[in-house]
């Protein structure tokens, strides 16, 4: 086993119990990290001098096969000055609502990361701006496509799917903070500014 | 014709021609139109993955798609005789390619290219559409994953060949086919169902509807 990451020691030092465990998995460290004080923790690594993870390369989450085991959530931090990297993770009991505060105030990138884990495995980022399904269409009710007990195929039958896709409208699905188009906003068709300005994301029949 | 009375085109009775039977004027004409049609299709292109690939290459120089008379790729479905889907559909995309088909005028033909659009192929998931045929009509399929350039010209070949067998003076193949309006659908939800049915290896998956 490979010695562990400076920052796992240091973390230790400044969080004590918060930092749930630490290790070493393939040369990457990696730190789970309680969820109630994990905010912190980040924001701590990119801030205090001599960590500086100042690049947030992915979050994303893992949900096991095994029964009782938890979902993590995953950070895979990056300093772009030390060339080091480190992940950090954070274990949910999928008893429980999946609830994490979000790093969007930090890193701005984390802001499709963060819908995309919301969109897959239904992890709710408390604090996000604009947390929404990104790949799938915004009136997609079937569930959390990456969750382990969501089936293959989904959970109606393919009639209905097709029923339901065909209502989404496609022209909807777009946000005024998606388009960038705030600036273009007075400059668009009036019946599109008129759509937007309320919101209008899609419907079901 | 001729022989017998009862098929003749020709009602002696007051000497009219019927415009709904075939005769030298109608079936001429009706080689006329087809001639210009099938030989100067406007495809709309729709690629969504790796057949869009073997599409391009196919109205490329090498294979040449424009010796059929499809070298002008129509960018607007306003335009389009073809559609070609080129490529898997997700679900996302079919209020989009529903929406193409619906602004392409009449007359209108549809190619499905290559597995994913024709069955679904192996991505029997959550998010794909298992056949583009439960979203538009579809006449010709081209198998293949990806299909050859060889391939789809074989494809645009059948298609031609269809659109030469047409009467012009049918317009019941012209109609819109209009979808019903409770669910927006085509088929019957059983139609779907049932051509939605896993194949090959992914019956041995657990399926929960």
């Amino acid at each position: 086993m490979t010695v562990s990451s400076p920052s796992a020691a240091a973390l230790t030092a400044a969080f004590g119990a918060a930092i749930e465990r630490h290790l070493v998995s393939c040369g990457d460290p990696i730190v789970y990290v309680a969820n109630a004080r994990a905010h912190d923790v980040l924001a701590w690594l990119q801030t205090t001098p001599g960590q500086e993870f100042n690049y947030l390369t992915d979050i994303t989450a893992v949900d096991y096969r095994d029964p009782g085991r938890p979902l993590e959530v995953v950070y895979q931090l990056r300093s772009l000055d030390r060339k080091a990297d480190l992940r950090i993770k954070i274990a949910l009991d999928t008893g429980r609502p999946l609830v994490v505060d979000s790093v969007y105030d930090l890193w701005r990138g984390a802001d499709w990361l963060e819908r995309e884990v919301f969109d897959m495995f239904g992890v709710s980022f408390t604090g996000h701006p604009d947390l929404r399904r990104i790949l799938m269409w915004e009136t997609y009710n079937e569930g959390f496509p990456l969750r382990k007990e969501f089936p293959l195929r989904g959970h109606y039958n393919r009639a209905e799917q097709t029923r339901q896709a065909l209502a989404a409208n496609p022209e909807a699905h777009y946000s005024v903070e998606e388009l960038t188009i705030a600036e273009a906003f007075q400059e668009l068709p009036p019946d599109v500014r008129e759509r937007l300005s309320h919101g209008e994301r899609g419907f079901v029949k | 014709m001729g022989l017998n009375p009862d098929t003749s085109p020709v009602n002696t009775e007051d000497g009219v021609v019927s415009s709904m039977s075939p005769n030298w004027m109608t079936t001429k004409l009706d080689f006329l139109a087809n001639w210009a049609r099938a030989n100067s299709l406007w495809p709309m292109p729709f690629g969504t993955a790796c057949c869009a690939i073997e599409f391009m290459a196919t109205a490329a120089g090498r294979f040449d798609l424009s010796r059929f008379g499809m070298e002008r790729m129509s960018f607007s479905p306003r335009q389009a005789d073809v559609l070609i889907c080129a490529g898997r559909l997700p679900f996302k995309l079919a209020p989009v390619i529903r929406r193409i088909w619906d602004q392409m005028p009449q007359p209108k033909w549809a190619i499905s290219m290559g597995a994913c659009a024709s069955t679904g192929g192996i991505f029997d998931t959550y998010a794909m559409v298992q056949g583009i045929d439960t979203i538009i009509p579809v006449d010709v399929y081209v198998p293949g994953c990806p299909p050859r350039p060889e391939g789809l010209m074989y494809g645009v070949m059948l298609l031609q060949k269809k659109i030469k067998g047409e009467s012009f003076m049918d317009s019941s193949i012209r109609d819109e086919q209009l979808t019903d309006p409770r669910t927006g659908l085509f088929l019957p939800a059983q139609r779907i169902d049932e051509i939605s049915e896993p194949f090959g290896n992914s019956v041995h998956q657990t399926r929960s509807a």
